[in-house]
């Protein structure tokens, strides 16, 4: 994500999204599509929920051997003719990318949708280094002709109404098309056509990789991961070492909920499974397989209070049902992965400091606890991650200060008692109709929108005695 | 006859202090149901401001406070979903540091209960005489609906009123935005949240928007009377023990 937009503050770039009435529009639209389709599935899926128990248990146990099955799935790959790459940092897998480009070459590198190569910005890395690299799912198409950033996991270009995309297409490939998915979709389609033929390089993410087997797994619906991984002479995965399962029968596990929790389909379109390079006598797939496992930041946090987060399967199911995100779309947040998992993923990648004001961007209402298809504990999370925040005094003095002089006030009922009748006095100035408006200081926040009860003429504790 | 049930009342700080004519309609109603009412008068807050914004070392402290306080309560009753939440989920672990007083907690986790669960487990209320009449709608609190996982037991209890009419919320199982120290920090969000669930609200043609916390009730009751609106939120309570004016 650019500099620029980071230096604005948290608030004025939600604040600035939910004036935005075309990513208003689009964010409904998609999301509440996702939310019934999601619903929809797994309403007439019975197994689903014992499933989603069985795939947490398998993330869980995979991470307390996470050494074992990386060095099993390393081996396997290379057994079958590819090149494994270990990454500890995000520059140093661009490194390996832009080393493996140059040498053999490459010009042009088609991808399918990733977001482990969004997250290291790799097509600025290719672009910077003389090499082109064309982005082949609709979405992410879409968005790079824009010159913008994925908002959403799964749905890149899910801030954008299909009006938008007529314009843009129109203004990009220099003919005027009409606000017609279909139209736009095979408009796409044509173009890229040619750019699968003319590329050197393949690059995609992994959905997962199978330990036992050594199979790279592709989950994708617009069959564009499939042409990426066999016509180019190179195919490059990246992913993240959380990725990792260890066998074929847990990757069914997998693939019966994930697809459901994130499009409402029993399967994606297409399931892309990748061992190693072209073998001898077969007609098709790449001369060369290369497998980059990334850390970057993900290993630490096998023992630390992000663990869960590593069981994401980035199926974006938390994104759509998340009433913040549902509001202000995914650019606000300001890094490359938005929505409740996002705002762990980004202490994960980028520190605690990075999520000093994100880490509130959540009412932990829990709605994203019950559809994630792994159960992470998101709402528990962030409040562990406040937690750090206040201990590690990234909060800010003046809220650490606030907080412990409430907790004065909830330890003593005298004190307790007095703030209220405090409350009675101060507040006279500002009562309406029975109401609290226009309050001062950080009580504005509140009356700005909405009214406030007063403090009661008699609180419940002064009227016990009658009661009693 | 029976020795009647004994229960304490968890007032909550956003009751005591700006919703007392819930607390009020809860001893009313409790009390026409045989159970002998207790107030244990030291209360405050049960620390869920300060657990969720991080603050747990402070949250510990109050929290042993409520657990000795309600130490000898036959049974807790809570106004609100999330602050049961907070003493029957988040207080044993809050307090695990120190063996006699996480056992305290989870002592206090089993006895407690929101109103809407002690009515219908405790005392298998599911006929309710009130005198209430008219279409209300129920919004489900989140902590209420996934933290303790009810949402048919408030329904349950308004059906049982013979003169409610309950419709069903669209959305309701959606944050109304509220989320504590979230209202303040992001206003703007959360006062867009709310006026997605609040056109839900004023399309069922409801007169009583009810719920069963207190957050979501300042909430939407804040947002209801600033819009200039007719319908009015209300605490589960207060239909209950018919003590909604017209």
């Amino acid at each position: 994500m650019s500099e620029g937009l980071l230096q604005t503050p948290f608030p004025e770039r939600a604040s600035a999204a939910l004036k935005d009435t075309f990513l208003q529009e689009a964010l409904t639209i998609a999301t509440t599509k996702f939310i019934d389709l999601r619903k929809e599935s797994f309403a007439g899926f019975p197994a689903g929920e014992a499933l989603r128990d069985r795939a947490r248990a398998i993330k869980e146990a995979t991470l307390q051997h996470l050494d074992v099955h990386l060095e099993r799935l390393a081996d396997n790959v290379e057994r079958l003719g590819g090149t494994v790459h270990w990454a500890a940092t995000g520059e140093e897998a661009r490194e390996i990318v832009l080393r493996l480009a140059r040498d053999r070459g490459v010009r042009m590198a088609v991808k399918s949708k990733s977001m482990a190569t969004e997250e290291i910005d790799l097509n600025e890395a290719l672009e910077h280094a003389g090499i082109t690299p064309v982005e082949t799912d609709l979405g992410e198409y879409i968005i790079q002709l824009a010159h913008e950033k994925p908002s959403h996991i799964i749905a890149p270009a899910i801030h954008k109404t299909k009006g938008q995309v007529a314009e843009l297409f129109s203004r990009e490939l220099r003919q005027e098309f009409p606000a017609d998915p279909e139209v736009l979709t095979a408009v796409a389609r044509r173009v890229l056509r040619e750019k699968f033929l003319q590329a050197d390089m393949g690059i995609t993410g992994a959905n997962f990789a199978v330990a036992e087997t050594g199979t790279v797994v592709l989950v994708t619906n617009e069959g564009n991961g499939r042409m990426v991984t066999s016509l180019p002479r190179i195919h490059v995965a990246l992913m993240g070492i959380e990725k990792v399962i260890p066998s074929m029968s847990d990757l069914v596990v997998f693939l019966a909920i994930l697809a459901r929790s994130a499009t409402g389909q029993k399967l994606s379109s297409y399931t892309t499974l990748v061992r190693g390079p072209r073998r001898t006598g077969e007609l098709e797939g790449p001369e060369e397989f290369h497998l980059i496992l990334l850390d970057n930041g993900r290993a630490r946090q096998i023992a630390s209070t992000l663990r869960e987060a590593l069981y994401c399967l980035r199926c974006g199911a938390c994104l759509n049902v998340c009433p913040v995100y549902r509001q202000i779309g995914g650019h606000a947040y300001g890094y490359t992965y938005p929505g409740p998992i996002g705002i762990l993923l980004t202490a994960m990648l980028k520190g605690n400091e990075s999520v000093r004001e994100l880490a509130h961007a959540s009412s932990l209402c829990g709605a994203c606890k019950d559809v994630c298809p792994v159960r992470i504990d998101i709402p528990r999370m962030l409040i562990e991650l406040r937690e750090h925040l206040d201990r590690e005094k990234i909060a800010p003095w003046t809220e650490r200060m606030m907080f412990r002089v409430f907790r004065r006030l909830l330890l003593s009922p005298a004190a307790f008692r007095f703030s209220a009748r405090a409350g009675r006095w101060l507040q006279r100035p500002f009562v309406r109709a029975g109401r609290l408006r226009g309050l001062p200081l950080v009580f504005g926040k509140w009356t700005r929108t909405r009214d406030l009860p007063p403090v009661a003429a008699r609180t419940f504790r002064e009227q016990w005695k009658e009661l009693r | 006859m029976a020795t009647p049930v004994r229960a304490a009342l968890m007032i909550t700080c956003l009751g005591d202090m700006f919703f007392p004519e819930v607390g009020v309609a809860m001893v009313r109603l409790l009390r026409g149901l045989g159970v002998e009412v207790e107030f244990p008068e030291g209360q405050t807050c049960c620390g869920m401001p300060l657990f969720n914004s991080g603050y747990h070392h402070d949250a510990a402290l109050v929290a042993a406070r409520t657990v000795k306080l309600f130490e000898r309560a036959e049974h807790v009753v809570v106004p609100s979903g999330s602050c049961a939440w907070m003493v029957k989920t988040e207080y044993p672990g809050l307090l695990k540091h120190d063996p006699a007083l996480r056992a305290a907690a989870e002592s206090l986790a089993r006895r407690t209960r929101e109103l809407s669960q002690f009515l219908v487990e405790v005392l298998g209320v599911s006929r309710v005489d009130s005198p209430f009449e008219g279409r209300v709608t129920y919004h489900d609190s989140c902590h209420l609906l996934r933290g303790l996982g009810e949402s048919a037991s408030p329904r349950a209890l308004l059906r049982g009123v013979p003169g409610v009419e309950l419709v069903e919320l669209p959305g309701a199982d959606q944050c109304c935005g509220f989320g504590g120290s979230f209202s303040v920090r992001l206003p703007e969000v959360s006062s867009a949240i709310l006026d997605r669930k609040l056109a839900n609200v004023e399309a069922t043609g409801a007169r009583c928007l009810v719920a069963c916390d207190a957050g979501c009730l300042m909430q939407m009751g804040g947002g209801l009377t600033r819009r200039g609106s007719t319908v009015r939120a209300v605490h589960l309570a207060q239909v209950l023990a018919g003590e909604v004016s017209r």
